[in-house]
């Protein structure tokens, strides 16, 4: 599973960069890159949960889990 | 026919641009579309190895196949001639003179696909003529396929894809996320092909010629001729046509040669690379990936041994910045950031980590938006960053290689 982010939808407020802190980190002005700096970075298994639930929480639907 | 032997392989040669104006010429010199099915018009684009001719390259057979599948009968074609580009008139240029090539491109895609209707997106300058045309075409029964007009408004990413497609939901023409793409959904939710325009008539050609005939130009790994639109220090700035590898300095010579010495030449466009003015470099792919660049929609601009780089590129980075269709934040905030580095470093307005930033700020919006506008905007400040590593050096010690003489 890889992690998508809309960028016409997300407003960097950054809510997924706390609940996925290990996945991604807030650029220069809030809005969320990769750490390991791919486009739609892969999700380790065990983060699974925490992807999922940040998908939820993004008040914009803007985060989303894709299979490509 | 010309054999691949003897094929003038990588030349300045007009194919797309040659003969006269008009229906009547057209129909004379290339007669009318022989009748192709489906798999017959897929198939001569999967042997010929014909490309998109938009920017990305992308092999036209894969995309005919995969929006005829995902269509079922419901498909929609859109013949692209936005050319957003301010540096291209390749587009405009087909559009005027042989628009008969884009049609007949438009109405085989039409068929491989299965479509259920075709449109051709374009400025509203280009529109006008075609109408007439079009009327002619209809009793001249050319077309099965009725051909809608879509006026593309006047913006550098108008023309991307999604955008092409939001135009045409009557929507603005701006880029939409990737996760869905266009050639599932587009169009009123049907699965749609978007063709560059000249790829369009490329086929409109291959149909009547062949795919041996296509093959006979360009290289092996990257057939047939390209058109090529040529700015800058150049005597005759203007449209040419060439195959793939031909060498940089025959096509600088068919337009008149350069004006004054070049010290580099952009190649792809605003998004696209700066490569060393050397006459033998040959103009595809292969040979331009070492410099970060690609013929991508053929457009060059040449730059003269007495202009800076660094204040070109700026130039450009700020006009690709102004471009931003304010939606993605980190394009929207990106872009200017990275002009306005650009410009600090091209106006020697130096200060600790300048060339550092403007390359931490490329790689950081690359990949980050709905299109890729940034990607293109980045690779074109990195390209610059590399070509012109000593005017960079020079600038930081407030002295201008370029426009000072030291070269
Ligand atoms: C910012 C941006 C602007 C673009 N503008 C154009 C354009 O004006 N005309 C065009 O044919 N393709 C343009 N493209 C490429 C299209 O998205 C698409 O790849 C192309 O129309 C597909 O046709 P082709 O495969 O025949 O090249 C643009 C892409 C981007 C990212
Ligand atoms: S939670 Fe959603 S809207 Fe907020 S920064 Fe993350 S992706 Fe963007
Ligand atoms: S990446 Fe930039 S140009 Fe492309 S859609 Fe987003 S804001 Fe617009």
């Amino acid at each position: 599973m890889k992690l998508h982010v809309d960028w016409t939808a997300c407003d960097g407020r950054g809510v997924c960069t706390e609940l996925l802190e290990e996945m991604l980190v807030e650029d220069d002005w809030g809005f969320p890159v990769a750490r390991d700096g791919q486009r739609s970075p892969a999700v380790p298994p065990p983060l699974e949960g925490a992807a999922k639930q940040a998908v939820d929480r993004c008040p914009m639907l803007a985060l989303k889990l894709i299979a490509r | 026919m010309t054999s691949v032997a003897e094929a003038a392989v990588g030349r300045v040669e007009r194919r797309l641009l040659d003969g006269e104006l008009g229906l009547d010429a057209h129909l004379a010199r290339h007669g009318r579309l022989p009748l192709l099915d489906g798999s017959q018009i897929i198939g001569m684009a999967r042997d010929s190895g014909l490309t998109g001719r938009g920017g990305a390259g992308f092999p036209v057979w894969r995309k005919l196949s995969a929006v005829a599948e995902a269509g079922d009968g419901s498909a929609v074609v859109v013949a692209n001639g936005a050319e957003g580009e301010p540096a291209s008139g390749k587009d405009r240029a087909l559009l005027a003179y042989q628009p008969n090539l884009v049609l007949d491109g438009l109405q085989l895609v039409a068929a491989a696909t299965k479509a259920r209707a075709a449109h051709l997106y374009a400025p509203k300058a280009a529109l006008a003529p075609l109408r007439a045309l079009l009327e002619a075409r209809r009793v001249a029964g050319l077309d099965r396929m009725s051909v809608t007009l879509q006026a593309a408004p006047d913006a550098f990413v108008s023309g991307e894809e999604s955008a092409v497609v939001s135009a045409l939901n009557g929507r603005g023409a701006v880029p939409a996320d990737k996760r869905i793409r266009v050639i599932q959904a587009g169009v009123g939710g049907s699965p749609t092909l978007v063709q560059n325009v000249e790829t369009l008539a490329h086929l409109a050609l291959i149909a009547r010629y062949g795919a041996g005939w296509f093959l006979s130009a360009g290289t092996a790994d990257e057939p047939g001729t390209f058109l090529a639109t040529i700015s800058g220090a150049v005597r005759r700035p203007g449209v040419v046509e060439a195959g793939y590898g031909v060498p940089l300095g025959e096509l600088i010579a068919a337009v008149g040669g350069a004006t004054m010495r070049l010290q580099a030449v952009l190649i792809g466009g605003y998004h696209g690379g700066w490569v060393p003015a050397d006459p033998a470099l040959p103009v595809s792919r292969q040979a331009l990936e070492p410099y970060g660049a690609s013929p991508g929609a053929g457009v060059l601009v040449a730059l003269p041994a007495g202009a800076c780089g660094l204040g070109e590129t700026a130039r450009i980075a700020g006009y690709l910045a102004d471009q931003v269709a304010g939606q993605c934040g980190p394009c929207i905030n990106g872009l200017p950031r990275m002009a306005a580095t650009l410009a600090d470093l091209a106006a020697r307005r130096p200060r600790a980590g300048l060339a550092a930033e403007a390359e931490r700020l490329a790689r950081l919006v690359s990949g980050r938006g709905a299109c890729h506008h940034p990607d293109g905007t980045a690779r074109l400040v990195l390209s610059a960053m590399r070509m012109f590593q000593a005017d960079v050096a020079a600038h930081l010690n407030g002295r201008c290689l370029a426009t000072e003489g030291y070269r």
